[in-house]
């Protein structure tokens, strides 16, 4: 029997998330030749997503489907996943570190007595000892650390958008192993969710992100900057002195505290740059900064600088982007 | 009403960090309670003086993590308890263990916590924790409402919210804006002095399931940003050249 590496898959919205595939590339990294690597699928009707988590390379899908699965809830996902562990008896699982990577691997570990490395952005495998080094972001991104595993299985969840998607081959196929569901007496009860505005970019999925600081002194001064997003299809984020003094959401909130983001494109508008929010956005490819203090630290990191008003800057630029544009993506 | 906080002590968010001879220097840092946990124990503070009870508030760390404890202590927590690491190199595993040799000897109703740790960032050691309790857990929380011995409760699920009701005992961990912590009043400081704080050592629990299983084999910072090009001119040629160069320096929107 061969050594086998779990990946799990999440469907959000009707589609597969990329992290399904990029899981599958890790696992594919840590595991090497020879073993097998089976991506998992729970939910409720979520077994026609098989095919094509065998076209990005799935040796195996395990399907777990039913109602109570509709929607995540931490008992019935960590039941289910449970059943497949027994079912493949893994030496590694891999998450994505998302809301439900996050929220469900640390069940696992547990579960099994199994190490967990978090929030990975490479791996590989050291020449001397032969063992894997996972890095992963320290300080939200302050410093960098490798950790190893010493327990006999592992539990890694892997930061989105760092590992490439495997090739794609039309047309290839994996045995579907179907795992029932292992009803539970559930103690938690999702009674709804309110999802947010149908075509939002998400913030830490955005290839472009505009944020705002404490210059846009107001909840209405954010308007411009909203606008420029969805000009450049980007997402919006904001400091912590903009969250702060209320002028947004926290849900926001780039920094140490709150969320890090690394897109192609940061343009921070009226941010002063302090330590703790630059920690949250620094790796991001390129970084704008728009500010009127020609002194604010954020000009320290910003590979374009303009000193200036962002209310009479940040819609010029949005003039010009709609002009110059013929779309909006990056890509 | 009884509940457990766990807490850490942790780097301020406005550190640096600086690497010195293969670890992180502490050197004139300045610590603070992990602004995570902060909501956890000013939730718990509101919770108790609502319905009554006892706020317990338990960290495993160094000596030096009493601060934090006496800060929880100021806010309004009622006892602490710190669990001395002195010297151990613990991970998240090793953490949960203790944490639940010490939590499954104690009466509680509810364990409150912060959604992650500003420095290590994994967010492992709450969920980890309930799991070994074997009571439910919900993570990343931004409403909670404890009425007939249940818990409604609002989670922030990458921008959507999940509302859900939870059966009690029960774990739930604290994400932004579940409530604004207060500041320690002079008053609370005073008081915390005389509170009980309790300091405990890795010895007083059994040692065989607390060993790490993942190990530090490195650490670095990232090489420093260097600043780019400052832009001149009127406003509307600085976003002029601007777009310029992101297409052709940076191969932005091309």
């Amino acid at each position: 029997m061969t050594t086998v590496y779990l990946a799990i898959a999440e469907v959000k919205g009707g589609a597969l998330r990329q992290v399904s595939f990029e899981v599958i590339t890790a696992a594919r990294q840590a595991s090497g030749e020879g073993s097998t690597v089976a991506s998992v699928l729970i939910g409720s009707d979520v077994s026609r997503f098989a095919n094509e988590l065998a076209a990005y390379g799935a040796d195996h899908v395990y399907v777990v489907e039913h109602n109570d699965l509709t929607h995540y809830n931490a008992e019935a996902y960590d039941a289910s996943l449970q059943a497949v562990i027994q079912a493949a008896q893994p030496k590694a699982i891999f998450f994505g570190h998302t809301s439900i990577g996050k929220d469900l691997a640390p069940l696992s570990a547990a579960s099994l007595q199994a190490g967990q490395i978090s929030d990975i952005i490479a791996l590989e495998t050291d020449a001397a000892s032969g063992s894997i080094l996972y890095t992963r972001p320290i300080y939200a991104g302050k410093a960098f650390e490798q950790r190893t595993f010493t327990s006999a299985q592992s539990v890694v969840t892997v930061r989105p958008n760092n590992f490439p998607l495997p090739s794609y081959e039309t047309g290839r196929t994996a045995p579907v192993v179907n795992i029932a569901y292992p009803a539970s007496t559930l103690r938690t009860f999702i009674r709804d969710v309110v999802t947010q505005a149908a075509g939002r970019v998400d913030l830490s999925e955005a290839k472009i992100v505009i944020s705002g600081g404490r210059g846009v002194k107001s909840a209405a001064g954010f308007k411009p900057i909203e606008e420029l997003a969805e000009v450049l299809n980007g997402a919006v984020g904001a400091s912590r002195g903009a969250c702060d003094a209320g002028y947004c959401d926290y849900a926001l909130q780039i920094g140490q505290t709150g969320k890090v983001v690394t897109p192609e494109l940061y343009i921070a508008c009226g941010i002063s740059g302090a330590i703790q929010h630059v920690a949250g956005m620094s790796q991001s490819r390129v970084i704008i900064a728009i500010n009127k203090d020609p002194d604010a630290p954020i000009f320290q990191i910003a590979d374009y600088g303009i000193v200036g008003d962002l209310f009479e800057v940040v819609p010029l630029l949005t003039a010009q982007f709609k002009q110059q544009l013929k779309s909006g993506s990056v890509d | 009403m009884n509940i457990i906080v766990l807490a850490k002590q942790t780097f301020d968010t406005e550190e640096k960090i600086v690497i010195e001879q293969g670890s992180i220097s502490e050197d004139g840092v300045k610590f603070v309670l992990n602004p995570y946990d902060e909501y956890a124990v000013e939730q718990a503070i509101q919770l108790r003086d609502e319905h009554g009870g006892k706020v317990t508030v338990i960290a495993i760390g160094p000596e030096r993590a009493t601060e934090a404890l006496r800060t929880a202590l100021a806010m309004g927590a009622d006892e602490a308890v710190l669990i001395s690491d002195e010297g151990a190199a613990l991970d998240e595993h090793a953490v949960a263990q203790i944490l639940h040799a010490y939590v499954s000897q104690q009466i509680f109703d509810l364990i409150l916590g912060g959604n992650f740790s500003v420095d290590n960032g994994s967010g492992q050691v709450a969920i980890r924790l309930a799991k070994l309790l074997s009571i439910p857990h919900v993570g990343s929380i931004t409403k909670l409402v404890i009425q007939g011995g249940q818990a409604e409760i609002e989670r922030d699920a990458e921008g959507d919210t999940e509302q859900l009701t939870a059966a009690l005992p029960a774990l739930f961990t604290a994400q932004q804006g579940l409530n604004e912590p207060r500041y320690p009043s002079l008053q609370g400081i005073m008081k915390a002095k005389r509170k009980p704080l309790q300091q405990l050592s890795l010895s007083d629990f059994d040692s065989i399931h607390s060993q790490p299983l993942t190990a530090r084999v490195s650490v670095s910072t990232p090489p420093p940003r260097q600043a780019g090009k400052r832009l001149s001119g009127a406003p509307a040629e600085q976003v002029q050249q601007l777009i310029g160069l992101l297409q052709t320096e940076a191969k932005l929107f091309t």
